[in-house]
């Protein structure tokens, strides 16, 4: 992974010193609230319902066992000994006490970490694809792309006051596991008929009020412009997204009221005037950043050996493990195997100081060092050999990690909700655990097959339900708790947006909604066919039916 | 009067700012100051604003462009950019173009709600003075341009980012 130089480090300890020193000033009243407040958010602190709020930034996801040795520390003393994983590849601490964040940011800075930008109307962190440099289907490692957005968005000058937060993601796959498309930008590595690489860029994506999927801006930028085209998007954005209302400040809504052709030419105009400038990226720049994100060193290895087949054969549980958990690697006698933050009675996402410290030396034992954290908020290891599945199976089981459900129905994608959240209309930590007990059958649940189901506590979409197969949606309603559903979402390649089943519901209806939405789907589905290609094919009106019958 | 730091120094203000509202008639008490004029009234009114001052420079706000003023940058030895509010970010974008794209040479100063903290991107874009809010402490300020040592993208400071200078 990525290692600081000494310009890296000295700018981080630099950001370190200038927040201590704002601290300072607002404890002593030289700075106002909403002074302080973009200076605080733009170090991903938020004021919360509890105390504050700190979001830590895992740039597309990577740590290494040594930083989740320094989280785990974190935890315990900075905080009530656990933290959250994010649908934005962040992790978050709902505890730690203002005064103490920037020694708390100290301690980050000693393991090549830090907060910036991970919240504020600025660029945040740019995730990507859990699976960047071992999947099958791999374009080209998104990484050292990420990398050298990371560096370019970080202490941007120009960007640090957008009309509001800007989200770039990047996927280097053929499948899309980053939700690329509802990103203010999204970017696709592709290559042209030459072989070279380059990127299709995606703008006006994104979730909240008003769900869009992302349009095709430039269907093919070469790698040594992909800064420069970049840049050009944002100034458009900069300089002429909304700033009167923050609802519609997105550059989704730019796009949309100047039209995506008349939004184009404002790009190519300002493209014109960087193009080839100071920011075009050099070869010796991207080989530079590559080199960070090589192949570890791979034993050579056959595909599944023999001791798998056997305790495959003679574990049943560990066969339905291997069966959700693990995804096929490029490299012949090694897999990926997924670790499921989704146990039923635990929060989505939720992480102790004992797992944190699991995590590392799991990661030790079985996968180079280093894990990555998923936007739908599990955990991978990366580089596991196949030989030793069985082995780092015993071992999650021992820690209580051998949850064994991912894209099952019951791996919800859930925000924290207003048990934490100041933004939150309703709860949503009871409303995944509610329908996570119902269904509980691990038979049920392999016959369901994959599914996403997400939920979110307002419509800001943190738990992304827009883009849900289910989608669970919390609404006040007079003072009440309720919940809209929809159904139809995907954040894959084929981006849609779910739609609404009709009136929401009260909390304790949801499970029997989905347990309806299930039903509905046994009953129709084809061979083999997934939740999301039945509601495709027959459409929302026999789920709609079979969940309002019963009201009337 | 608004305390001025100009290249990192704390100096006199020898600019008097024409409020936007303001139409000719203001002209003639002024006569013989530097004059800071609304972009309007530039437009509408530089000949008369010639002849009274001694000399001329203009201000946009936030919401402004620089279409009108393009091919007249070279007789402008000022552009001031106002901040209605420190977080409006929009100034940011039109110094960096005045500056980068426009070569623009003469002075950008930060005039409005112009605040410590944002001092040092300010720079970064190509401000070169800022007249700070009457509360901020300019010897704190000065201090603000260090905050950091270096920069990752190019900036007005040093348009080699530093992916092209890393040995």
């Amino acid at each position: 992974m990525y290692k600081y130089d000494g310009y890296d480090a000295t700018m981080v300890q630099e950001r370190v010193s200038q927040f201590r020193d704002q601290t300072g000033r607002y404890i002593e009243g030289k700075l106002s609230d909403a002074e302080f407040l973009p200076l605080r958010l733009q170090n991903g602190l938020y004021v919360q319902r509890l105390a504050p709020m700190l979001r830590i930034a895992i740039p597309y996801g990577m740590l290494s066992s040594q930083q989740l040795r320094k989280l785990a520390f974190i935890s315990s003393h900075f905080d009530k000994g656990y933290g959250h994983f994010t649908t934005r590849q962040n992790i978050q601490f709902n505890w730690p006490a203002l005064e103490d964040v920037p020694d708390l940011l100290a301690h980050l800075a000693e393991v090549e970490m830090h907060a910036i930008q991970t919240s504020g109307n600025c660029i945040r962190n740019t995730t990507t694809d859990q699976f960047a440099g071992v999947a099958i289907d791999e374009i080209e490692d998104s990484r050292p792309y990420c990398e050298i957005i990371r560096q370019w968005s970080t202490f941007h000058p120009e960007f640090a006051y957008l009309p509001r937060k800007f989200k770039i993601a990047v996927c280097g796959t053929k499948e899309d596991h980053a939700a690329t498309q509802v990103h203010d930008i999204g970017l696709y590595l592709r290559k042209n008929d030459k072989g070279e690489i380059g990127f299709q860029v995606l703008a006006g994506g994104g979730l909240g009020r008003t769900p869009v999927i992302g349009q095709v801006v430039f269907d093919f930028v070469h790698q040594h412009d992909l800064l420069t085209a970049l840049e050009a998007i944002l100034r458009v954005y900069n300089r002429e997204g909304r700033r009167d209302n923050k609802y519609k400040a997105r550059i989704k809504i730019l796009v949309r009221e100047t039209g995506l052709d008349a939004f184009c030419e404002k790009v190519l105009a300002e493209w014109e005037q960087l193009r080839g400038g100071s920011l075009t990226l050099t070869d010796a720049e991207i080989e530079r950043c590559k080199s960070y994100f090589q192949a570890p060193p791979y034993k050579l290895l056959d595909a599944s050996p023999e001791s798998l087949r056997t305790a495959l054969a003679q574990d049943v549980l560990f066969a339905s493990w291997y069966s959700n958990n693990v995804t096929p690697h490029k490299r012949s006698g090694y897999a990926a195997v997924a670790i499921s933050f989704k146990k039923t009675g635990y929060a989505p996402g939720d992480v102790t100081e004992d797992q944190l410290n699991a995590l590392a030396d799991l990661a030790d034992r079985f996968s180079f060092g280093e894990v990555r954290v998923t936007h739908a908020q599990n955990v991978i290891l990366a580089d596991v050999e196949e030989s030793e599945l069985y082995n780092l199976y015993q071992q999650l089981a021992a820690d209580s990690l051998e949850t064994a459900n991912l894209n099952k129905l019951n791996d919800i994608i859930c925000c924290p909700g207003g048990d934490f959240c100041a933004l939150a209309n309703a709860k949503s930590i009871p409303i995944a655990e509610a329908i996570q007990r119902q269904f509980d059958d691990r038979e049920l649940l392999a016959d369901i097959g994959e599914v996403s189901l997400n939920i979110s506590g307002c419509m800001n979409a943190c738990g992304h339900h827009h883009v849900g197969n289910i989608g669970v949606l919390g609404v006040d309603k007079k003072g009440e708790e309720f919940y809209q559903v929809s159904i139809g979402g995907s954040s894959k390649r084929e981006a849609k947006l779910g739609r609404i089943l009709g009136p929401s519901f009260a909390q304790s209806e949801i499970p029997f909604v989905v347990a309806d939405l299930v039903s509905v789907y046994r009953e129709h589905r084809l061979d083999h066919e997934k939740f999301i290609d039945t509601v495709d094919r027959i459409g929302v009106d026999p789920f709609k039916k079979r969940v309002y019958e019963k009201v009337q | 009067m608004a305390i001025l730091i100009n290249n990192k120094e704390r100096i006199p203000d020898h600019w008097t700012l024409i409020q936007s509202a303001s139409g000719p008639d203001v002209f003639s008490p002024l006569k013989g100051r530097n004059a800071l004029l609304p972009l309007g009234l530039f437009l509408s009114d530089e000949e008369e604003a010639a002849s009274q001052f001694s000399a001329i420079g203009v201000w946009l706000d936030s919401h402004q462009n620089l279409d009108k003023l393009e091919d007249r940058l070279s007789s402008l030895p000022i552009i001031a950019l106002n901040f209605p509010v420190f977080n409006d970010g929009r100034p940011y974008s039109l110094a960096r173009r005045l500056r980068r794209d426009l070569g623009y040479i003469g002075e950008i100063r930060a005039i409005g709600d112009v605040l410590r903290d944002q001092l040092c991107f300010l720079e970064r874009c190509g401000f070169d003075s800022f007249a700070l809010r009457s509360d901020q402490d300019p010897d704190a300020c000065l201090k603000a341009f260090s905050d950091f040592s270096t920069s990752y993208t190019a900036t007005a400071v040093n348009e080699m980012p530093l992916f092209r200078r890393r040995g």
